[in-house]
């Protein structure tokens, strides 16, 4: 099987407090630790464990600008064959339907049998998946967390739905989905891995190897646009404990004691 | 001018879900003179009952019955609405997971622009759809401009907009069902797998100790379980706890796993983002014990403790213990 997954670079949340930079046109990005996002990483884990039971190969493809060839490289170190960069500058401030207009036009470069995707991102809105799929007119299924490949025509698929409940779905290849985390145990991967891709070739595609006019991408194309960044004024809040450590367990417990927390 | 605004309409089992009340009062922030039509799919007895419910709440509800639609397959209602709605329809839906798998690929059906986890509307002015959005799990919120001159797509935040319990519209139901068409599709349901029940049912519990990604590692989950033994409460957890399989998923709190309902709720290192409090019900008195002080749980909670967990709790624990 033919598998392309589309992966992004992200600040990563669990290394990072977002903050609004100053004027809001954007967040504080000067110490940001950046990395795959964590949705797509199980994406690529999920295709490669695709690939291994029933043989192929795995692409992965991201939209971004240099720095996001290191995340393409850190994925392929997983186990992956390819990897494509689709960069320029003309991409820039692309929307969510921008972005899958990149990605159709490259998955459109090759023969895919399965198109992945991660779910959402801290940074998106999980919409380039079912974007990508309806462009592409591929049947699509969102927030997966079980893939049984049936046959070469198609998959058995299961998706979380509310209350931990799982909708199973057969579905016919080719096919677009965007994955759960939670799907499978991303491996681990270590300098060696990385070293063994680090002079892997990841060619760089732009707007004309893609055949897509620029007025149709980025800035000038997109019809969905943030204007800030801001932080809304909430209530009141919490009230913050302060003092020492046993000083604030001592007002913690009385506070817990008298709502019934302790018993 | 703005198309006209429609409301998507989930429901279960014969009754409407809580966010088809929200929806009205989502359109009236973006036309305070909106006529919100009402989209009802679904077959039988079910979609009827249904459709008079929702009728008592919007002027307008169209009903679609198609057997093929008795369970909510997303690949065949984006066939049918992409088939009759105008082309300039805004269309709300609930940001759950059928939204999700519904409505991106909708909006390039239609040629419309989308916008996901929608929190609030801040005004149209000419074709200029003004939004709020939040990203990073809540830790900041974004203004955004959509372009509806063709229309849009916009999942709305369920609990985001307080519903409009009126049921005052008194409203007439068109059937619609001729307009269905061919919604063969390549995605075909099979069956919904239920949860799997666990050792405990946090659902019962009074008391919770719920622990999310600030425990860093396996082996601290005992840090939490040793402070719920103290307390006399069960520990849960947050989606990333599971995903990590560390706990099991019968101890997850939120939209995707339990919902419940405690008098008390600690969360240890939890950041608090709307899918996780999606699944706290009933007003508990909330603990936040978090190293980011800008964690979006400091919004909700009651109390506050600014500290890494893994200094913390060890200390809270012995506190708990000597006082027994």
């Amino acid at each position: 099987m033919e598998i392309l997954v589309c992966v992004k670079r992200v600040p990563d949340t669990a290394e990072n407090e977002i903050e609004v930079a100053g004027d809001g046109s954007d967040i504080e990005r000067d110490d940001l630790v950046y990395s795959v996002n964590e949705w797509d990483n199980y994406a690529v884990e999920e295709a490669i464990q695709i690939v291994d039971n029933v043989g192929g190969s795995v692409t992965i493809v991201s939209v971004g600008d240099e720095d996001a060839e290191e995340v393409v490289r850190r994925e392929m170190a997983m186990g992956a064959n390819d990897g494509i960069l689709l960069s320029d500058d003309a991409f820039e401030g692309s929307d969510g339907k921008g972005v899958a207009t990149l990605l159709k036009a490259a998955a459109e470069k090759g023969a895919y049998d399965l198109i992945l995707t991660g779910a959402q991102a801290d940074d998106g809105a999980g919409q380039v998946g079912g974007m990508l799929a309806a462009m592409l007119d591929l049947p699509y299924a969102s927030i997966v967390n079980k893939i049984e490949v049936l046959d070469e025509k198609k998959l058995k698929v299961g998706r979380e739905i509310e209350g931990g409940n799982q909708e199973m779905n057969e579905i016919d290849l080719p096919c677009v989905l965007s994955i759960q985390t939670g799907i499978n145990e991303p491996r681990y991967v270590g300098i060696r891995g990385i070293r063994k891709v680090a002079s892997a070739e990841i060619p760089v595609w732009g707007a004309s190897d893609l055949g897509i006019a620029p007025e149709a991408i980025g800035d000038a194309g997109a019809r969905v646009k943030r204007v800030d960044y801001f932080v809304p004024e909430y209530g009141e809040g919490a009230e913050i404990l302060e003092g020492s450590l046993e000083e604030m367990s001592e007002k913690l417990i009385e506070l817990l004691k008298a709502k019934g927390g302790i018993k | 001018m703005a198309g006209q605004i429609f409301a998507y309409i989930t429901h279960k089992t014969g009754k409407a879900d809580d966010s088809a009340l929200e929806l009205i009062v989502a359109a009236g922030k973006i036309d305070p003179d909106a006529s919100t039509t009402a989209l009802v799919l679904g077959t039988g007895a079910d979609l009827d009952t249904v459709c008079s419910e929702v009728a008592q709440s919007y002027k307008e509800v169209w009903k679609f019955d198609h057997e093929a639609l008795a369970y909510p397959n997303a690949e065949a209602i984006r066939k049918l609405l992409a088939g009759v709605l105008p082309s300039d329809a805004i269309l709300l839906a609930p940001h759950d997971t059928f939204g999700m798998d519904l409505c991106p690929g909708l909006s390039i059906k239609l040629d419309s622009v989308f916008a996901a986890d929608v929190v609030g509307f801040e005004g149209l002015e000419g074709d200029t759809l003004k939004l709020i959005r939040q990203e990073y799990s809540g830790q900041v919120s974004t203004h955004v401009t959509c372009d509806i001159a063709n229309g849009a797509v916009i999942n709305v935040r369920p609990g985001a907009f307080q519903p409009d319990e009126s049921k005052s519209a008194g409203g007439q139901v068109i059937d619609k069902s001729a307009e269905v068409s061919d919604i063969a599709t390549a995605r075909r349901f099979l069956e919904v797998v239920a949860a799997e029940v666990g050792d405990v049912d946090i659902t019962k519990e009074d008391v919770l100790v719920s622990v999310g990604r600030g425990i860093e590692d396996q082996d601290n989950i005992e840090i939490a379980e040793e402070l719920a033994e103290a307390m006399g409460a069960v520990v849960s957890c947050s989606r990333p706890i599971v995903d990590a399989k560390w706990l099991e998923k019968s101890r997850q709190v939120g939209t995707s796993g339990q919902t419940v309902k405690p008098k008390v709720y600690l969360a240890l290192g939890i950041s608090g983002s709307f899918q996780h409090l999606g699944g706290l019900k009933g007003n508990p008195y909330i603990v936040a014990v978090n190293k980011n002080p800008k964690a979006p749980i400091f919004q909700v909670a009651d109390v506050g403790i600014v500290e890494d967990l893994l200094d913390f709790v060890p200390v809270l624990t012995e506190k708990v213990q000597e006082g027994k």
